[in-house]
């Protein structure tokens, strides 16, 4: 087992910082073991450097990701979203209990969009789509680079903490934005491409130039998973 | 007239070790700077130009649709960055007394209860925000907002408030948001924020 698979309770309670967050977590036990678990990288945490660096991917990876893990595990403990698939719980938000319910878009939509954000990165990533996925991109943006200028200016114009994806409505694809932790699954879409634009996904390396995060990304996109993905919507 | 970024009140390494420099550095002069230019940008030949962003912010429905998120984003951003270096100064920290520590007393129950409840609601932010210590009607209360959202645009007058965008203390204190607010208050200018509560009082 990985040893970023899971964190220990005292983990999280460390995270979570000496007592001051304890008023938004009292009367919810962490879930040892819990349902959802924080997947393994699929590479070495500094794999993709320089364009995205180890130490922020550690620290997204084994702190951000592994965060919204445990929390999630704990928002949802003992209720009837136990056992349900992340896709299905954040397709129908309406369906979780009120109390619980923005602490489950929030902690549910992290810990998906970042299993998705991990497999579409690559050390051999970069270049063009091709296939079926490169005759999409072709009809809906003109090519790769009408592609890529387009989800560049997106990704680049969403304020304050987000994401843009592109995303697949039964082989049509379009690129959009959504804030925080929200994700296209909460309308029944499905990503098969995202960039993460929560300033912890570039500072260390980029601080306040996240055009140039945006620039680098493209380097590692891993367009295999993502034609893989985009098949598996049509 | 164009707004103009104001300068520090004091040097960029002047809050350590609670807030480092080069995050200083950056906030100032470069995300603070950004706002700052990008309000100039989009108010540039309207009407907008000569008012205050007190004024701008605390009526958003006035400014021009076109421009109304613009002016929301970057000139939240502006004004509320204008307050952040203000609030903050070496030989910060403490508790408040007088008029403001008697205020405190009475909306909170005590300053443990109000750094309590602010503290939790910095924390609990989810994404991009700011906590705040604003006047609102005479009295006082602690709220959050998200992005570059202010009291000023709910006709409300802030007289502290905490940046807890990550790029406040992404560098110092990466994911451990909680360290950073605890930190803040060992740099809280109470004397300007007893100011500030006089003005609004």
């Amino acid at each position: 087992m990985d040893r970023n698979h899971s964190l220990s309770r005292r983990e999280v309670l460390k995270l979570a910082g000496s007592g001051l967050l304890s008023a938004a977590f009292s009367g919810v036990s962490f879930a040892a073991g819990g349902e959802f678990k924080l997947p393994a990288l699929p590479y070495a945490e500094d794999a993709l450097e320089p364009y995205i660096d180890a130490a922020t991917m550690s620290l997204h990876h084994g702190k951000h990701h592994a965060g919204y893990t445990n929390k999630l595990n704990a928002a949802i403990e003992g209720t009837d979203l136990v056992g349900m698939s992340i896709e299905d719980i954040l397709a129908d938000l309406e369906a979780a209990p009120e109390d619980i319910r923005t602490a489950v878009r929030n902690n549910g939509g992290g810990y998906a969009n970042h299993n998705l954000y991990w497999q579409i990165m690559s050390p051999d990533g970069g270049g063009e789509p091709d296939g079926e996925l490169a005759e999409a991109i072709e009809r809906a943006f003109g090519g790769y680079a009408g592609f890529k200028e387009a989800f560049a200016a997106a990704a680049g114009g969403v304020f304050g903490s987000g994401w843009t994806w592109l995303v697949s409505d039964a082989g049509a694809l379009n690129i959009e934005t959504s804030p925080n932790q929200d994700t296209p699954l909460m309308r029944g879409a499905t990503p098969i491409l995202g960039i993460d634009v929560w300033e912890h996904a570039y500072y260390l390396r980029y601080q306040n130039r996240r055009a140039d995060y945006i620039g680098a990304f493209f380097n590692v996109l891993n367009w295999a998973r993502v034609e893989e993905l985009y098949l598996a919507t049509l | 007239m164009a707004f103009e970024l104001p300068s520090l009140p004091y040097a960029e390494n002047a809050l350590e070790p609670h807030i480092d420099a080069r995050t200083m550095g950056i906030h100032h002069g470069k995300h603070h700077a950004s706002y700052t230019s990008n309000l100039n940008g989009a108010i540039a030949g309207t009407d907008l130009e000569g008012k205050s962003v007190d004024e701008i912010l605390g009526d958003l429905d006035a400014v021009p649709e076109g421009i109304r998120t613009a002016v929301r984003n970057n000139g939240g951003g502006y004004a509320n960055h204008n307050l952040f270096w203000q609030i903050m100064g070496p030989g910060g920290g403490g508790a408040p007394s007088g008029a403001l520590g008697d205020a405190i007393n009475s909306a909170f129950g005590s300053f443990d209860d109000f750094k309590s409840a602010f503290s939790g609601a910095a924390a609990t932010r989810f994404g991009s925000g700011w906590a705040w210590l604003a006047v609102e009607g005479g009295a006082l209360r602690v709220s959050s907002t998200p992005n570059q959202d202010t009291p000023l645009m709910s006709g409300n007058t802030p007289i502290l408030g905490i940046d807890v965008w990550e790029h406040a203390y992404y560098l110092n204190y990466q994911n451990r948001r909680p360290d950073y607010i605890a930190a803040f208050f060992n740099v809280i200018n109470w004397a300007k924020v007893a100011e500030l509560y006089a003005a609004a009082s």
